[in-house]
């Protein structure tokens, strides 16, 4: 029984996972760029949540209704000022300009904030269970969380296949010139897409932050884990990011169980044996969008 | 029109320039125990470690286009093999540094396995992840001191300033064998197909380049190097530990070095080092300021001026202190008859 | 009137020159024929008028304004779309998804989903089926259809006939007739002469990037087309 709670809290951390991963593999659809400072940029969020949090007192469900828009506008200027300048350059630029973002997010985050950990506190919620019954409990947060992931991941399975902008996303991902004859501009367009990224990146900072402590470093382990989650769900698949979210979360929970040092490598290593066993991941499918 | 006579040229008067420039500089860095101090050596170790892992990112990245984010995996491990060689099997510590850069290398044929899998952007996190990897199985085995690291104990019964003279003669050995081994590599026949690689992959192939094989080679070699400046690093510095061997800012100061430098040219790296270090100097007091600084500067490098400082400096003034090119310089031998044809129409 | 004015357009690619001052003009509601042979340029003439080109912004005006040079994404907010060259239909888009990205940039017109679908009725049969499933014709007619979506007051068709079988362009050179009836005016480039020749109230023969012959069908000779054709 112990062991289902343990595969109970790895399922529900899957959805925290999904929701790192899910931006990451909108982009990388999209525009063909893996932003290195994806990790960072949800830390970032985290952090101006705190900042919200202490100035305008408010429970840190609520600064969302700030965050996520203030996260969005900043995609859409880090894409049309520094991102759409790349373009057309090779896969180098972008790699290098984003992991210059992450270490600049980083230490900047660093200088402001100092080097303590912060946690946002909804005010008892994270700490609350819903029992299962036969001794089965799970924390209503992260229950909470996989709803919201899963919520999302509806929402942008919708508009990626019913709305125009996201028939110009597949569009665009399937062959940018044609789709620029189509009368779709695609610097706007990737701009949308980065804006749509930063959104839900932060929601899943802000989701972070309620259930642990984090710190300016935090990132890059987001990075790693979306990334992870992705490769394993099988890249082009949405809802197999949600898969692949979830068996990294009950690897690392596991793992976790059967030596507090190994939680994470256990993750890395499940990673490592779906990339050599079956390198296309899970579920892998032709269409390349998310 | 008679035909023009055509000669290859690799040498320019930069470049014979910048040959009587090295061997200058390295009769001053041959004298320097004999007047500079003991941190200055400190400090030149320390140039010269940064500068060979530059060096070897550039190979990576400039030359064989892999832009890998997970080089640190070579710098934790190149440390760590230098301790387990010269403490646990009695190997001698310098002897050891070359060792460690082998163990590196070994390292490194099953981690491409690995990497290989992916391209591009998928490819730099994946071989971050797998520096992850590397780091958590180290800082969970006792024999390697967990988290808490090991120190290098067996240049104990040395002296303090025999051991500090023999790591800087080493350093510089290592930085002129490193530098040597890659300019030498790009001139020849492998440098070339790997130039071309660089510039297209399918085409290469049919010009019968090995792609896999070469960039394969490539990366253990760079693994290679890249361990063996991770043995002289903690030669230099005692004390290693999973956090610090293996921490992505070994990644991130080679990156800006390169990037601000000048990626795909072996003068770049240089200049890049030596800008490093001045800006370190001079941010010192000011914390995370100076990183943030230099964050700003790649970037604001690789959206204008993609080629870095030496590639701005080299196309203003033709230089090539390091000519790994080949010039085509033709004569036009004057023809005594004029041309029979008109202009030629059409297309 | 004259809709579209192209003069003195010459265009490279990195060092190579593809287009010597070539000019050309199309009337509105006419339809044009720009024939040629294989690398004679036709496409790369296409392309700039459609803005994936280049080109100074005088050398091509649509409607009186100067286009030259404009991106392809606003010259279609103008009315000027391009069906390209090998019919580049979404895989990832259902028929009609590719239609419905057709018309992205909403301009009001005639031609909407049900009309395309009444010209091209197979279409509508197999409107939920990813759009790379139909075969060469099929897919050549839902790469007009997803032209016409986007109600062009200029369309310019690229080598439409490639690689399809001669009943197949048939049927194609008569929803091109239809089209044309309905008062857009119509740039088509086709290698295949006799069907177009027909249709056109002007033709240009592009010859190693320059025009070699231009003026009314009517008025010119077989034995005329083919020296400008093939330059003998």
């Amino acid at each position: 029984m112990a062991w289902l709670d343990t595969i109970l809290q790895g399922l529900l951390l899957g959805g925290l996972y999904a929701l790192f991963a899910t931006g990451l593999s909108l982009i990388f659809g999209v525009m063909r760029i893996v932003n290195l400072a994806h990790g960072d940029l949800s830390i970032l969020a985290a952090f101006l949540a705190v900042v919200a949090v202490e100035a305008l007192g408010w429970n840190p469900f609520l600064v969302l209704i700030l965050v996520v828009p203030l996260m969005a506008a900043v995609g859409y200027a880090l894409q049309m000022l520094v991102l759409n300048r790349l373009l057309g350059r090779g896969i180098l630029p972008p790699i290098l300009v984003t992991f210059g973002l992450s270490i600049i997010i980083q230490n900047a985050l660093l200088e402001t904030f100092s080097a303590d950990s912060r946690r946002l506190n909804p005010g008892g919620i994270e700490t609350a269970s819903l029992s299962l019954g036969s001794g089965l409990a799970i924390g209503w947060f992260p229950f909470i969380t996989l709803v919201v992931a899963v919520l999302i991941l509806v929402g942008l399975q919708l508009v990626i296949s019913r709305m125009s902008v996201g028939r110009a996303f597949r569009a665009t991902s399937d062959d940018q010139e044609t789709a620029e004859l189509m009368g779709i501009d695609n610097r706007q367009l990737y701009g949308a897409a980065m804006a749509l990224s930063l959104g839900i990146v932060a929601v899943a900072g802000v989701f972070l932050g309620i259930r642990t402590t984090f710190t300016f470093s935090s990132g890059p382990d987001r990075l790693l884990f979306a990334f992870e989650a992705v490769i394993i769900g099988g890249m082009g698949s949405l809802w197999g990011t949600l898969v692949g979210g979830a068996l990294l979360g009950i690897a690392q929970t596991v793992g976790a169980k059967l030596s507090p040092g190994w939680g994470i490598l256990t993750g890395h290593l499940v990673f490592l044996a779906v990339l050599l066993l079956r390198p296309h991941g899970l579920f892998a499918r032709a269409r390349r969008v998310a | 029109m008679e035909p023009a006579a055509v000669r290859i040229e690799r040498t320019t008067p930069a470049s014979r320039i910048g040959a009587v420039g090295a061997v200058l500089v390295l009769i001053v860095l041959l004298s320097l125990p004999a007047w500079g101090g003991p941190s200055t050596m400190r400090i030149l170790v320390e140039f010269i470690a940064l500068l060979v892992l530059a060096q070897m990112w550039n190979l990576l990245a400039g030359y064989a286009g892999l832009v890998s984010i997970g080089q640190q995996a070579y710098v934790g491990l190149g440390g760590y093999a230098l301790i387990v060689l010269a403490d646990d099997l009695g190997v001698n510590p310098f002897l050891a540094v070359p060792l460690a850069g082998l163990a590196a290398a070994a390292f490194a044929l099953p981690t491409a396995a690995i990497v290989f899998r992916f391209h591009g952007g998928y490819f730099a996190v994946g071989t971050w992840a797998v520096a992850e990897v590397y780091r958590l199985l180290i800082a969970n085995t006792p024999a390697l001191g967990r988290g808490s690291g090991r120190t290098l104990k067996a240049v104990f019964p040395l002296a303090r300033e025999s051991r500090e003279l023999t790591t800087y003669f080493l350093a510089l050995a290592i930085g002129v064998a490193a530098l040597g081994a890659v300019y030498a590599f790009l001139r020849s026949r492998y440098g070339l197909g790997l130039m071309a690689i660089r510039d297209s992959e399918p085409a290469s192939e049919t010009l019968g380049v090995d792609v896999f094989r070469t960039k394969l080679a490539v990366y253990v070699a760079v693994a290679f190097g890249t361990g063996l400046t991770g043995g002289l690093i903690y030669l230099n510095l005692l004390r290693i530990s999973p956090d610090a061997g293996f921490s992505i800012s070994w990644t991130a100061y080679t990156i800006f070095i390169v990037v601000i430098g000048g990626l795909g040219s072996l003068e770049g790296p240089l200049i890049g080092t030596a800008l490093f270090f001045l800006v370190r100097e001079f941010l010192s007091d000011y914390g995370a300021w100076y990183m943030i600084l230099l964050g700003t500067l790649a970037v604001g490098v690789m959206l204008a001026y993609p080629q870095g400082l030496w590639g701005m400096l080299a196309e203003r003034w033709d230089l090539r202190f390091f000519p790994v090119g080949r010039r085509v310089s033709v004569e036009r031998v004057p023809s005594p008859c004029p041309s029979p044809q008109g202009r030629e129409g059409g297309a | 009137m004259t809709l579209l004015s192209v003069r003195g357009l010459s265009a490279f690619y990195g060092s190579f020159q593809a287009l010597f001052d070539v000019s050309l003009e199309a009337g509105e509601g006419e339809t044009v024929a720009v024939i040629g042979a294989n690398g004679a340029g036709k496409t790369t003439v296409l392309r700039t008028i459609a803005g994936v080109l280049p080109a100074p912004a005088s050398a091509v005006r649509f409607d009186g304004a100067p286009v030259g040079g404009r991106s392809a994404h606003e010259l279609v907010d103008r009315g000027v779309v391009l069906v390209p060259e090998g019919r580049r239909i979404f895989p990832s888009l259902s028929v009609e998804e590719n239609l419905q990205v057709g018309a992205y940039r909403a301009r009001s017109g005639r031609w909407t989903l049900a009309r395309v679908y009444e010209l091209f009725p197979v279409l509508g049969a197999r409107r939920r089926q990813p759009g790379t499933n139909l075969s060469g014709g099929e897919q050549q007619m839902l790469a007009i259809g997803r032209g016409l979506m986007s109600n062009p007051r200029l369309l310019l068709v690229d080598e439409i006939s490639l690689g399809l079988a001669p009943l197949v362009v048939q049927d194609l050179y008569r929803v091109v007739r239809t089209i044309a009836g309905e008062g857009t005016t119509t740039l088509v480039v086709d290698q295949n002469v006799s069907q177009i020749l027909p249709l056109a109230q002007r033709v240009y023969c592009l010859r190693k990037g320059t025009v070699s012959l231009e003026g009314r069908p009517a008025e010119l000779t077989r034995a005329r087309i083919a020296a400008a054709y093939f330059g003998v």
